[in-house]
This record gives C-alpha cells, structure tokens and sequence, in this order.
C-alpha cells in the first residue's frame, strides 16, 4: 500500500504541475491536430477512401504528439535537478519509474481523449458502436508506447542531442506497437470480425507485459548517478 | 595468428566453392550466387546482435568495462554484416522479384534490426563518456534484442494476413537444395563466422588500446 501511495504522489506531482503549466498537453495537442491537418492536404479524400488511411494517419498523430511529452517528460526532472530530488527521498527507483511513466500514460490518453473526436470529424468516420474496442486498443497501444517510451526518455534527456535521440531509439522498438495498433484499429473501424483483432491484441499485450517488465528492472541503471 | 591463417584458407576455400564448384542454378542463372553472401551475412548479423545482447546482460551484472568492449565491438560489426544483407538483398532481388524492395516479414525485420542498432550506435557516439554510457548502452542492447521475436511475428501477420503474390514467396533457405551448393553454403557460413570474430577480435584490441592510451594521456596531464 505504502508504494502504491509513492507512486502516487509522483504521478500527482506531474498532473499538478501540468495543470499548473498546461505547457505539455498544450503543445501535444496542437501538433496531434496538425499532423491531422498536415495529412488531410497530402491524401485526396475524395478519392482514397477515408478508412484505408484514417488509422495510420490517427497512430502517426498519437506517437508524433507523444514523442513531444516524452521528451518534456524528463527534462522538468533534469532542469532543477529535480531528479536528484527524487532519488534523495526514501523511494525506490521502481517507484519513480511506474510514477513517471502513469504521469506520461495519462498524458497521452487524455490528449487523445480529446483527439479522436477532432479525427471522427475531419475524416467522416463513425465509432459510435465501436468505442469501446476503439479505447482497449488506444488504450494498450499507447501503454506499449509509453513503457519503452518512458525508460528511453530517462536515457536520452542525458545525451547531448535528446531531443533528436528519443524518436531514433524508440521508433524502431515500437514497430510491432505501431502495426498492430494501426491493423486493429483498422479492423474495428471497418466492422471486421472480432478475430481479426484478437491476435493483434495479444500481441499488444505480450509487448506491454515484457517492456513493462524489463523497463520495470533496467529503470535503477538508467537513473544510477 | 594461427587463427588468421585458419579464416584465409577457410575464406578462399569458399571462394573456390562459390565460384568454381557450385553449379550455376538453372532458373535464377549466376545471380543466385549472391545467395552464399547475402545468407552467411544475415547469420553473423543475427550472432552479432545476441552477442551484444549477452554482453549488456553481464555488464549491468558485473560492472565491468570488458563486456562494455564487447557489445560495443559486436554491434559494430553487425552492423556491418547487416548492412551487407540490405545490400545484397536488393541486388539479388532485382532480376528474380522484378522490384529492388517488397515489404516482406522477413525484409521488414532486417530492415528493423538494422534501425535498432543504428540509433544503438548513435546513442553510444552521442552519450557522455564513461559508465552512463555504458549502462544506457547495455539497456538498449537487452531491450533491442527482446524486441526482435515481437518485432519478427508482427510484420509476419502483417503480411500474411493479406495474400500475397507467388512472384514475391521466398523459399526457406536450405529446402530442395544441392548437396554441392548445401556444402558451398555451408563452408561460406564458416568463412563468414571466422572473419566475423577476426573484426570483433580486432575492435575489441582496438577499444583496449584506446583505453590504455587515454589512461597514458591522463598520467602525462597529471604530472606535467
């Protein structure tokens, strides 16, 4: 119970000073909207149907946008050398990682909370009977996103080119999270049988379980001073 | 120094094998010969990529700088032989597929593996000297290399669950195969394997050689 409430107090930390600040959502946003934007001009509409793109384009949004908090997500903790702060208290690092990384999940869910919407309206598509398979597989995919997303974001914001590093370490590993998230929810939103999208959300959930993990137990050598 | 004399005679016996004993194949013509570079290079990439996964684990075990050496070396060998299999691949495909490139599982992977451990090797040039380093670096190493069996069944169901045209199937290596061109294969994986420890011995002396010389420049700063 006593490190659940640690964590707890670092996730509350973060939401205060975003809701404080709202620099982070802020800009996640804007640019979630953008990318939406951006690619409504690079697709004809009227002569690709909207369904063959709006998944890709509603994933590239969300990891585009996450990108963005990730790597806001440490910088805060470096700048004021908050970080040693935190590992000055009597937490364990485990905590600062699952804190840190709930702080970066709802973050992202609710910017995206907001997003679809926005996305239902400017690619004409319905999702009225389909939210709920719809928020699972946003759910589990930005999860996926985000564990790795996290671990990485302690790592790059200590290199000297961070802001470019995290996107060059964490695209590449969340490949499997991107094709999956993308094919089921192109199969929800085209009405596809539930067991086209069974498969690829075990395989969701098999990559949130290991990288959930292994971040869990590599956190403590990333932030080791 | 024997063992460099044992990887020469290995590597001109597949040399001899490729070009003057295996059978030019019937369908594919003298292309198909690419094949005794493109598999062997795609096998000691893999090797490569473990060995720099192995290494991570026993440095965040142990501390200690000589497993650092290692990974580091083995990821920049495999690089190497990865980008050879991205490079052959394309070349062999041209005249048989009809297309430079198709997304297929086993192309994507490559292609994924090769990305990894770029930004692995970016991370390293980037990242400030010394144990950080090392620890990001070992991370990236474990992390990368668990990604690879999710990585491989993802792009499989994402291409297999639309069929695909028969022009672009690619057999198992191996299947059907002649007994000459199996031991072809064979002894060119060996001269591959050999030449990829000689570069790992030679990065890792080199590494060490590097550490040693900086320690020299410190001692000399002090005292001056």
């Amino acid at each position: 119970m006593d490190y659940l409430n640690k964590i707890w107090a670092i996730v509350w930390k973060d939401i205060r000073a975003e809701i404080r600040t709202k620099e982070i959502f802020s800009s996640m946003f804007i640019f979630s909207l953008l990318v939406l934007v951006i690619f409504n001009f690079s697709i004809d509409l009227l002569e690709i149907k909207p369904l063959d793109i709006a998944p890709g384009v509603l994933w590239i949004a969300f990891t585009f946008s996450g990108i963005l908090g990730l790597n806001r997500s440490f910088l805060f903790e470096k700048e004021n050398d908050c970080l040693q702060g935190m590992m000055l208290t009597p937490v364990d690092r485990s905590a600062i990682y699952l804190g840190k990384m709930l702080g970066n999940l709802i973050l992202m869910l609710v910017m995206e909370v907001i997003a679809v919407p926005v996305f239902v309206i400017l690619f004409n598509i319905g999702i009225y009977d389909k939210i709920f398979q719809l928020a699972v597989v946003i759910f589990l995919g930005t999860l996926g996103f985000v564990t790795v997303g996290t671990l990485f974001s302690a790592m790059s914001v200590n290199v000297k080119t961070r802001e470019v590093m995290l996107p060059i370490l964490l695209f590449p590993i969340v490949v499997p999270v991107i094709i999956a998230a993308v094919k089921s929810t192109g199969a929800i939103l085209s009405d596809k049988p539930f067991e086209d999208i069974i498969s690829w959300i075990k395989l969701l959930v098999v990559f949130d379980v290991i990288f959930l993990v292994v971040s869990f137990l590599s956190f403590e050598y990333i932030i080791e001073e | 120094m024997i063992f460099k004399w044992f990887t020469f005679i290995i590597v001109n016996a597949a040399l001899i094998f490729i070009f003057l004993v295996a059978p030019v194949e019937r369908q594919e013509g003298i292309i198909q010969k690419i094949m005794y570079f493109h598999i062997p290079s795609a096998w000691v990439a893999f090797f490569a990529f473990f060995i720099v996964f192995i290494a991570s684990i026993l440095y965040l075990w142990k501390k200690e700088r000589e497993w650092d050496i290692i990974a580091h070396s083995s990821a920049e060998v495999g690089i190497i032989f990865c980008s050879l299999v991205l490079i052959t691949g394309p070349i062999w495909a041209k005249p048989i597929w009809g297309v430079w490139w198709t997304w297929d599982a086993r192309l994507t992977l490559t292609l994924v593996l090769w990305l990894i451990y770029v930004a692995y090797l970016m991370l390293r040039f980037h990242a400030p000297e010394g144990s950080q380093r090392a620890r990001f670096s070992a991370v990236l190493g474990i992390v990368g290399f668990l990604d690879v069996p999710i990585v491989h069944f993802s792009v499989l169901w994402w291409r297999t669950i639309h069929p695909k045209p028969k022009v672009l199937s690619m057999e198992s290596p191996g299947s059907g195969m002649e007994p000459v061109m199996l031991i072809t294969l064979l002894t060119s994986l060996l001269a591959f394997t050999l030449i990829f420890f000689l570069l790992l011995g030679q990065r890792i002396s080199l590494e060490k050689r590097r550490d040693e010389l900086n320690e020299l420049k410190n001692k000399l700063i002090a005292e001056s």
